[in-house]
């Protein structure tokens, strides 16, 4: 089922074309992830699903509907938002933000209070601790989690995302990707996310939308993009000297080990990726790595040679 | 012994300079002759001769620069400078019974330049002492309060009548009594309108930056123009006003132009402070609030207004605490007020009557800021509260 879809869509900004005949579908519990450079386009595409910015010609529906049927403020509502800067009000402690949207709905208080308490869970801060925290109290990685907590509170049917993870330190928007991942999957909510961010894309896009000049250059599976580019604009933005790694970051272990076989030395997890274990045969100065699963016990080897035949 | 201080060490100095240079108090025959001035200490030798004894306590005073920094010197000095304070007022007062005490005798005694300096530098002695004793502003006002409770209790058991300055309050305490309430009216019903207008001009202004263009050009003419020369300026639009509507109470002088003067003088800072204020709100929390589907006026009242207030109430203190003092200069056209006393002191060379129409003014600027600043700092306080 078709949740999101843009069909011809276009806008001007003083009669400087910002987006070009965009047509775009997204499936329902899809995480689709827009990429560009800056000025690309891509945010504003974004902003036109929640009608923060209106198009000026072609047609936006959300689950079948055209978005223009309802006032822009119930459209907002049915979808979550979250920024690069987040955008928590700083006189609201963490339980108010979190509640606004279904304050806005008129929720039952209990029910609200219930879903707060559920969604810190959610995102690892204990309610006990957070609930009547200020912004200012909170960490950068902290806040941007009760950020995607407030976009997530009235359960909408899409989340739109504007480089959420943007202006975050490594480590901090590593962990927060895969929670991502965890909530997406746990959630079944259907994601737009837009990112500047190659690396960012192939980890989390189940459809990827590379734009340019307003315009969609190429879109399809991560590896699509890696083995099939369209041109060389594409060629060049997923970085051609490191297609090959980029390629085994999108496999796992598991799916290439010889699960008869045992092999002793430090164990690698059946869950990394191909180009952890690429890095661990090199740094290690190994040809084969044995192959633990999440509970710890041995689940086979993998062969350096394993790496090579790739999926197409 | 070390120096730890210097910032007391010269307050000492200057307050001996000035206790010992500057004339504490003023004698006159009556009340329109320059007053002779008595020193310190021709006033020790006067009276009972055991007066020096008041000043006894203020010792810690002159120690402070020297003393271990820590709570016990700042409490000294807190308590000294309370008392010091108010023994100057009890000496001016017992001075003035002395000399001039009799109900119907015309002699004056007036404050000389040394009271004045000395209340002042022990009022910085008081405020260095209380940045130490009190956290924050609602304590340290409260100190500070209770700082002025001798003065008040020697002002209520008439140890001071004889003062020129009281006999010049209990001469006119009728027209005090009604000039008050005019000054209050005058700064309440001139900020006021300016406050809702103001608020309003200033919120357009920061939603069209056209509109902000053409508006701040004007304003800023308006507060260049000298208040005496706006109050003329007025007369005459007002004065045809008033014979095209009569009824109204419009007039050329009086309380009309004197409001809509005040008013036009209060408009720049609060337009300039709701701007202000707006536009520190992060355009990323205007974002998100309309992203998750705020109304405009939900946005407004819910994220706009509170972020923007304690700006907005910086640029009203500052506003209102303006119009204290413009309001006593609207007496020149007839609009009542603290000015009417000062002015007509002035006019008849008689200084504490003057006096009497400027220290209540200072009083009340003075008021107006602190009421502003606790509310600020309760505002603020209210953030950050978890």
């Amino acid at each position: 089922m078709t949740m999101l879809e843009l069909k011809a869509v276009n806008k001007f900004f003083n009669g400087w074309q910002a987006v070009a005949d965009v047509d775009l579908q997204v499936a329902a519990g899809e995480l689709a992830v827009l990429i560009g450079t800056s000025g690309s386009g891509k945010s504003t595409t974004l902003k036109m699903i929640n009608r923060l910015i209106e198009p000026d010609s072609g047609s936006i529906r959300l689950a079948g509907e055209d978005i223009r049927s309802q006032p822009p403020e119930v459209l907002r509502r049915r979808i979550g938002y979250a920024i690069q800067s987040v955008g928590l009000f700083p006189h609201w402690t963490v339980e108010q933000n979190i509640a606004a949207v279904p304050a806005l709905l008129k929720w039952p208080k209990a029910r609200i209070r219930e879903r707060v308490v559920e969604l810190l869970e959610l995102l690892h801060l204990p309610a006990a601790q957070y609930l009547s925290r200020y912004p200012h109290q909170l960490s950068g990685g902290q806040q941007q989690r009760v950020g995607v907590a407030r976009a997530l509170a009235a359960d909408p049917e899409v989340l739109l995302m504007d480089e959420p993870f943007g202006a975050l330190d490594p480590v901090t928007r590593g962990t927060l990707q895969q929670e991502l991942l965890r909530i997406q999957a746990l959630s079944g909510k259907t994601i737009v996310l837009v990112t500047h961010d190659i690396d960012e894309a192939l980890l989390l896009g189940q459809h990827i939308v590379l734009m340019d000049k307003g315009r969609v250059v190429q879109q399809g599976r991560a590896r699509d993009f890696l083995l099939h580019p369209a041109n060389a604009f594409v060629r060049d933005f997923v970085g051609q000297s490191d297609v090959g790694v980029r390629l085994l970051g999108l496999d796992t272990v598991a799916s290439r080990m010889r699960p008869q076989q045992q092999a002793s030395g430090e164990p690698i997890a059946a869950s990394a990726t191909l180009r952890e274990a690429l890095s661990a045969f090199v740094a290690r100065r190994v040809s084969s790595l044995p192959v633990i699963d999440a509970q710890g016990r041995p689940a086979g080897v993998l062969h350096f040679a394993d790496l090579l035949p790739v999926a197409t | 012994m070390r120096l730890h201080s210097r910032v007391r060490l010269l307050l000492v100095l200057l307050s001996l300079a000035a206790a010992l240079g500057l004339p504490l108090l003023t004698y006159a025959p009556n009340r329109l002759l320059t007053g002779q001035g008595i020193a310190l200490l021709d006033l020790l030798h006067s009276g009972s001769g055991l007066r020096w004894l008041a000043l006894l306590p203020a010792l810690p005073l002159l120690l402070a620069p020297w003393w271990r920094p820590g709570m016990l010197r700042e409490r000294l000095v807190y308590l000294a400078a309370l008392w010091l304070g108010a023994a100057l007022w009890w000496l001016a007062g017992s001075e003035a019974t002395l000399r001039a005490g009799d109900e119907d005798a015309l002699a004056r005694v007036s404050f000389g330049g040394g009271f004045w300096l000395l209340q002042l530098l022990l009022l910085l002695q008081l405020a260095e002492a209380l940045q130490v004793l009190a956290g924050g502003l609602p304590r340290r006002v409260l100190l500070l309060l209770l700082a002025q409770l001798p003065l008040l209790w020697l002002l209520l058991t008439g140890r001071l009548d004889s003062l020129s300055l009281l006999r010049e309050y209990h001469n006119n305490q009728d027209t005090f009594d009604a000039a008050l309430l005019r000054h209050v009216q005058l700064v309440l019903f001139s900020v006021l309108p300016a406050l809702l207008l103001g608020g309003a001009l200033g919120v357009w202004a920061y939603r069209s930056a056209r509109f902000a263009r053409l508006l701040f050009p004007v304003l800023n003419v308006l507060q260049t123009i000298p208040s005496i020369a706006l109050f003329g300026l007025l007369i005459g639009p007002l004065a045809w006003l008033g014979r095209q509507l009569p009824g109204l109470g419009i007039a050329g002088v009086g309380l009309a132009p004197a409001l809509l003067a005040l008013s036009l003088y209060a408009l720049l800072p609060v337009v300039r402070g709701t701007l202000a204020g707006l536009q520190q709100v992060p355009p990323a929390v205007r974002e998100a609030a309309r992203g998750m589907g705020m109304t405009p006026w939900q946005i407004m009242l819910r994220v706009e207004t509170p972020l923007a207030l304690p700006v907005f109430l910086s640029g009203l203190r500052i506003t209102s605490v303006q119009a204290v003092g413009l309001a006593a200069v609207a007496a020149l056209i007839g609009a009542g007020g603290f000015g009417a006393i000062m002015f007509q002191g002035l006019s008849a060379s008689a200084l504490d009557q003057v006096l009497l129409g400027v220290l209540p003014v200072l009083l009340l600027a003075l008021l107006v800021d602190v009421l502003f600043r606790l509310l600020i700092s309760r505002l603020k306080g209210a953030d950050d509260h978890a």
